[in-house]
């Protein structure tokens, strides 16, 4: 037992370790763009965290905006976290956010549905669509043995042309403003102020996270997709049917990801938006997913603390510091989780 | 100064488990020196030290009298250790040529000479009287094959000791054979080897000295010559234990397993197993014997669901299970311990108690409606441990830190315990001690008086001989002769396994 706690904090220090080193060494990046001299080291790294926490924490109003960003990425952090668990590389959590999205938006304009069924239906559209959206790679890999990140990165642009098609061109286009009609006000999910665009959603998603965390560590299902992940040839022996695990994976996973799409168009966006690229909610995930390791709970808590940065790109901007700090930042947090996952598995092969 | 290497005084804990304790071993130059103890005596734990994967607490490394840090492997390597591990570590798809350079390839400019490669190696083959081809790919070679690319991979990077942690758990007795004549022809060159194994026949033929380890404290050591297998027994275990189990006579009763004309194909297309006709019946123990490589593993897949029937038929109790899903043919009562435990057996980054779960969570009581019930699987998981010995902290720690042999007392535990009607029990005592050798030996006859069909797959004769009730013997996937433990001995079913048709009885 006293092993398995000591490998547990072990585990949690890392990433610590690493947003540590990765704040000191962005300190340097201030440091350059204010064209500071050396002496002036510990001036940039004040300067640094002074905006990261009065930009997310001096009053409730922003929070209340960290927590806007945060929730997408919860969403797609814990869709990432299915995947990953199973061994797999879903980078199409981008699309079937996306297509997540297109669903919501879609069902939100549907007429005199009662506010409760509205919602409960624009989640189910979430649902199928992204659901559809994990299927197709899956079911792919399972009939065929196409790999899957190659499938995911043309279904996530397929997913965005078709969010463009129905917003600049099909009967949904409206066209004063290059989007979707605005959703009905039915389909609107309450704001808990006029001020901010934090909505019920950030429950919901946090609420997601536990239920991820019951499927993943107490349910048969979730066993199954963990044991797939470890090694699928014992899991197989163990009577695991993997393939069906590795689709049913891939489509939770997109599920979870057009739940959080669908609901961004309800709470926050209420209408679907023509993209020149991608938004980048699924990808802006991979690390959260990857610096919680792995685990849904903690995953609530990275989302938040990553939600806080990309909150903070405007303020460094004003403050003249390119807002690309912003993934320097976590770029450097993914290169010692990198590094970390490395290591263990060296230390994995080591071991007879 | 005779002594080419001293291990003076090792201490290592991992936790709460002391693995070495103020262990002394001593090396001398040409010398076979055997590491012999228990599943989990520290075996291991030792050699890694001296291979600079762990470092120990305490004490000290000497080579040739001089004391010596080793933090890393490609430190202990340019110190002329060399280690083959428990369980290999070649490239599966690069040829024996290239997996014996990589690391140290010879170069020209920037690009790799293959030529000087495979001169290098087909020299040092012929300097050790090899006989490969350092063209072939690993995956193509048989185990004992493999070993020896092991091996060479040693002697090109010029070691002068080396240490083989049991190399023989995997090999054939003519492979064994074999490899003690490399290890005397490395003696006579000049180098060192220290062995691991539990095999005391081996260790008795082999061997210069020997040094025992028990719960990490060193018990003994001695010329082998000064040794008997008794001696050894007890002071590995701590007392004298009889190695023989009595098998009582018994009828047998309707048939459990019945195969009929099997065809399943390897995985490069060829027919593994090509018309193959047995069966086992009820309190019954059928052994499967033959040289590794004959179709066995690709028949225990099929049989279990992992690999695809061609033609032909298997059948439980009457059930036809061809082509079945694996959870089916768990479910119609086939436990299977697996041959390779890694592989198939053990999820080694999951806690014991979830590796109970494999094969059991589809089931009350190890879960109700969609959830796992973790309480009972860590009950049956404690009283597994308990009743086969399993030396492990606790139920809750990977199976990955447990040493070999205890992984594969777990992996028995597990499927003995699960209720069955046909056990297949492939090398079921790979890689443990005598003592739990014997006890699983027991626990396969007593499921035998229980009325269970047992089949055997073993390359070690000796288990074959002392359980089977009939001997099945399999040559290029095919029936090459059935014998009862009447008519078995050693030498019939040896050329019975190199093809040579002999009539048995049925
Ligand atoms: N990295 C590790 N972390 C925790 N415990 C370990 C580790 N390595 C070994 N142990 C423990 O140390 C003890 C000795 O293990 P070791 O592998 O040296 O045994 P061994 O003598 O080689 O046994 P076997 O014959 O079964 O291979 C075991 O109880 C094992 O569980
Ligand atoms: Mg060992």
């Amino acid at each position: 037992m006293g092993r398995k706690t000591k490998t547990q904090a072990l585990s949690a220090v890392a990433p610590i370790f690493s947003i540590i080193v990765a704040l000191l060494a962005s300190a340097l990046f201030v440091m350059w763009a204010k064209s500071m001299s050396v002496s002036e080291y510990f001036s940039a790294l004040r300067l640094l965290l002074d905006i990261i926490i009065t930009e997310s924490l001096s009053t409730p109003q922003k929070f209340m905006e960290v927590l806007v960003y945060a929730t997408p990425l919860l969403f797609c952090g814990l869709a990432h976290i299915i995947c990953f668990r199973c061994g797999l590389f879903n980078i199409g959590v981008e699309g079937q956010f996306i297509m997540g999205m297109v669903g919501g938006a879609l069902i939100g304009q549907l007429q005199g549905v009662p506010m409760l069924l509205h919602i409960a239906l624009m989640v189910l559209a979430g649902i199928i669509c992204g659901g559809l959206w994990g299927f197709l790679p899956g079911i792919l890999k399972a009939k065929r043995g196409t790999n899957e990140v190659v499938v995911c990165i043309m279904t996530n642009f397929i997913a965005m042309y078709i969010s463009n098609y129905i917003a600049l061109r099909s009967v949904f286009a409206d066209s004063q403003h290059d989007s979707s009609y605005t959703i009905q006000p039915h389909a609107q999910l309450p704001r808990f102020v006029p001020t901010s665009r934090l909505n019920i959603s950030v429950f919901m998603a946090i609420i997601l996270a536990f239920c991820v965390y019951l499927l993943l560590f107490w349910s048969k299902r979730g066993f199954q997709i963990r044991a797939v992940g470890l090694n699928a040839s014992a899991a197989e022996a163990g009577g695991v049917n993997t393939t069906w695990n590795i689709v049913l994976a891939l489509v939770i996973s997109g599920a979870i990801a057009g739940v959080g799409g669908a609901l961004q168009i309800s709470g926050v966006q209420t209408r679907l938006i023509s993209m020149a690229s991608f938004p980048n909610y699924g990808f802006d995930a991979i690390p959260v997913a990857l610096l919680c390791n792995k685990n849904p709970l903690a995953c609530v808590l990275v989302a938040i603390l990553f939600g806080a940065l990309r909150n903070c790109s405007r303020m460094f901007q004003i403050e003249g510091i390119p807002k690309d700090i912003v993934y320097v930042i976590q770029a450097i947090i993914i290169f010692f989780v990198a590094a970390d996952l490395i290591t263990k598995h060296l230390n994995k092969r080591r071991r007879a | 100064m005779d002594d080419k290497l001293e291990m003076i005084n090792i201490s290592k804990a991992f936790a709460s488990v002391k693995a070495n304790e103020a262990v002394n071993f001593t090396l001398m130059h040409g010398e076979t020196h055997v590491l012999i103890g228990e599943n989990g005596a520290g075996k291991t734990t030792l050699m890694n030290i001296l291979y600079g994967l762990y470092q120990q607490d305490n004490g000290e490394i000497r080579i040739d009298g001089k004391a010596v840090k080793i933090k890393r492997p490609s430190e202990s390597i340019a110190h002329g250790i060399g280690m083959v591990h428990q369980h290999f570590m070649l490239v599966e798809n690069l040829t024996v040529a290239e997996n014996v350079v990589l690391g140290q390839e010879p170069r020209r400019g920037v690009v790799l000479d293959m030529k000087k490669a495979v001169e290098t190696v087909e020299s040092l083959c012929k300097q050790y009287r090899f006989e490969l081809d350092p063209s072939q790919r690993i995956e193509d070679l048989s185990v004992g094959k493999q070993q020896k690319v092991e091996i060479l991979k040693l002697l090109y990077r010029g070691a002068d000791i080396l240490i083989l942690d049991e190399p023989t758990a995997v090999l054939t007795p003519s492979e064994i054979d074999e490899l003690g004549k490399i290890i005397r022809k490395l003696n006579e060159e000049g180098k060192s080897v220290i062995l691991i194994t539990h095999k005391l026949r081996e260790v008795m033929a082999m061997s210069d000295r020997l040094t025992v380890l028990r719960r990490g404290r060193v018990t003994g050591h001695m010329r082998t010559e000064d040794a008997t297998i008794e001696k050894l027994v007890e002071m590995m275990v701590g007392k004298a234990l009889s190695l023989e189990v009595e098998i009582p006579e018994q009828e047998c009763g309707e048939g459990v397993l019945e195969v009929q004309n099997l065809v399943v194909r390897d995985s490069r297309g060829h027919n593994a197993v090509n018309a193959l006709n047995f069966c086992v019946h009820r309190g019954e123990i059928v052994g499967l014997a033959g040289v590794d490589g004959n179709g066995q593993s690709e028949f225990i897949e099929a049989l279990m669901g992992l690999r695809k029937v061609q033609s032909g038929k298997i059948s439980i109790l009457g059930k036809d299970i061809t082509n079945k899903q694996n959870r089916a043919i768990i479910d119609a009562g086939i436990s299977c311990v697996a041959e390779d435990r890694h592989k198939r057996a053990v999820v080694l980054e999951m806690s014991l108690t979830e590796n109970t779960l494999l094969g059991n969570f589809a089931h009350e009581p190890f879960s109700r409606g969609i959830w796992l019930d973790y309480g009972y699987a860590t009950k049956l998981t404690e009283k597994l441990i308990n009743e086969f010995d399993v030396r492990t902290p606790s139920s809750e720690v990977n199976v990955m830190w447990l040493s070999g042999g205890n992984q594969q007392k777990y992996v028995v535990a597990r499927e003995i315990s699960r209720p069955h009607e046909l056990l297949v029990a492939a090398q079921p005592t790979r890689g443990v001690d005598i003592g739990a050798k014997r006890f699983i030996h027991e626990q396969i006859v007593k499921g035998r008086a229980q009325g269970k069909g047992v089949l055997l797959v073993s390359t070690e004769l000796d288990e074959i001989l002392s359980l089977s009730d009939r001997i099945v013997v399999i040559y290029k996937g095919a029936v090459a002769g059935v014998l009862t433990r009447a008519q078995a001995d050693e030498r019939l079913i040896g050329s019975m396994m190199l093809g040579d048709k002999a009539e048995g009885g049925k």
